[in-house]
């Protein structure tokens, strides 16, 4: 499995790094974001919805709604599960396995860890962000995927 | 016209009967609140199953506190978006299904022009221009409305709901869900200058609202600060509702900042400040003070009306059905629907036109 460590100092680098990783997905794939509130996993899966093709203005957080669907290049489920806390009510509140079955969707899951040990039928490409506030980020990127400037 | 209005987009299934756009005869919502409070938040696979529940029953008791029979009504209006897909197709198909059993035209509402419509009911009739800041756990939106049945939407959030930024620290602080009344309770008692929270910019210079990096600021104060969320049962320490305050005095200011500079380029005759957030007692006082200071009047619903109801979504229907607007037998829900019908809006400032977009 490849893993990479990329220093991101501002949200536009965030962002550019997202555009990087969309870039190199199909369907079927499965991200998995992880890091602190406010870390920036929305801005990075809005990185992500514009190499697709999706106008992320358009992109808010699912916090509210837990689960968002974009039609872009792609259909992409973007999913946030950070105030379920029980394992079991997670993949079921969002409906998790039929979103799974859709093999020409890209699913982006913040707080990913709420699901605990759960089967994707995929390996997830998992991407973990540490950092808030003003600091840089530093963002892992794992997984069997290789992108632009890796 | 008696029209049965319909609502079912995120966790109230409600139904009203409002005679002539103006007048409600009955407003009857069944909350799912204690079953999602559990969660921190809706979810929308048991949003739906509760909806399928509660429709029928709902739609009953409207009518037979309105004291009128179902064939009394002469038209249906019903929310088909924005909202959570699976809730709204529950009151769409209901709708649908009813009307075309009782051979009368149904109308598809959106939600947040429902919202709009919600201050008609107790307030003098709507001036235009009208700008209306459209705030709830779902949606943080400011419109123009240069005239009736056109929206120009102005601004937006980039990230979280202004409700969702209050449902989101509560929960931080554990004081549990829904975060907007317990913020706003224990804000009271905490002092709203005691922390400086920040007010976001948007870098691309857009007048849209961005609430994360408030959150973001709520978290780190928390962390450096070394402050521990209540335990349940215990009272909040001060330090807590200084929290309290002081964010939301920060998410009021920046609701505000947006709808103040709007406001006085386009120069609005009514100010409509709708959605649950607008129960919040700060944002209504500092609205007012916006609006005295602006010269507008402002427009509030009340509080029952201010959160997801029926009432209002029959209000917005009524008021399409008498220029002649129908729903098709193939209308369905939309999650993503707009409120975007007129544009072309350039910023003086910053001389960027807001694109035009149904």
């Amino acid at each position: 499995m490849l893993s990479k460590t990329i220093n991101c100092p501002t949200p536009e680098a965030t962002f550019e790094l997202g555009e990087r990783l969309g870039a190199a997905l199909k369907g079927g794939d499965v991200v998995l974001l992880k890091g602190p509130l406010g870390a920036g996993k929305t801005l990075f899966t809005k990185g992500i919805l514009s190499a697709l093709g999706f106008d992320t203005a358009d992109v808010t957080s699912p916090s509210f709604t837990l689960v968002n669907r974009y039609e872009a290049d792609l259909t992409i489920y973007h999913i946030d599960l950070w105030r379920i806390e029980d394992p079991e009510g997670a993949s079921f509140s969002v409906g998790l396995g039929e979103i799974l079955e859709d093999e020409d969707a890209v699913v982006v899951i913040e707080w990913a860890e709420r699901l605990g040990a759960f089967d994707f039928g995929v390996d997830p490409v998992e991407v973990e962000i540490s950092g808030d506030g003003d600091s840089p980020r530093e963002i892992t990127v794992s997984g069997e995927i290789v992108f632009e400037g890796d | 016209m008696l029209v049965l209005g319909i609502e079912s987009s995120c966790d109230e299934t409600a139904a009203a009967v409002v005679e002539d756009g103006r007048r409600i005869l009955s407003s009857v919502i069944s909350s799912q609140i204690d079953i999602h409070r559990q969660f921190g938040g809706v979810v929308p696979e048991i949003a739906s199953r509760e909806h399928l529940l509660k429709i029928d029953p709902v739609v009953d008791e409207a009518l037979e506190k309105a004291g009128v029979a179902i064939g009394d009504i002469d038209a249906v209006a019903v929310t088909n978006g924005p909202g959570l897909i699976g809730s709204l197709l529950v009151g769409v198909n209901y709708a649908k299904a009813l009307a075309m059993g009782l051979g009368i035209p149904f109308i598809g509402v959106n939600h947040i022009e429902g919202h709009f419509f919600s201050v008609v009911f107790e307030n003098p009739p709507i001036e235009y221009p009208a700008m209306a800041l459209i705030v709830s756990g779902g949606h943080t939106n400011l419109f123009l409305a240069p005239e009736p049945g056109k929206y120009e939407l102005l601004s937006r959030t980039r990230d979280d709901a202004a409700g969702e930024a209050f449902d989101k620290v509560a929960k931080m602080l554990g004081l549990g869900y829904p975060g907007g009344p317990v913020i706003e309770r224990y804000a009271r008692e905490g002092d709203p200058k005691a922390i400086r929270f920040p007010i976001a910019k948007i870098s691309d210079g857009k007048p849209d609202f961005s609430f994360s990096g408030l959150k973001t600021a709520v978290v780190r104060y928390l962390r450096e600060n070394g402050i521990e969320p209540v335990k349940e049962g215990e009272e909040p320490s001060n330090e807590i509702k200084d929290i309290c305050a002081s964010f939301q005095d920060t998410a009021v200011r920046t609701l505000l900042k947006n709808t103040r500079k709007l406001a006085k380029e386009l120069r609005p005759k009514v100010l409509i400040v709708a959605g649950g957030v607008a129960c919040n007692e700060t944002l209504r006082t500092a609205s007012e003070k916006l609006a005295e200071s602006l010269g507008v009047t402002v427009y509030f619903p009340s509080k029952h009306l201010s959160t997801d109801n029926a009432a209002m979504i029959a209000a917005a229907g009524h008021f399409h059905l008498q220029r002649g607007e129908r729903s098709a037998t193939d209308l369905t829900a939309d999650v993503n629907i707009r409120l975007q019908n007129t544009g072309e809006h350039v910023s003086a400032k910053d001389g960027r036109k807001v694109p035009y977009r149904i």
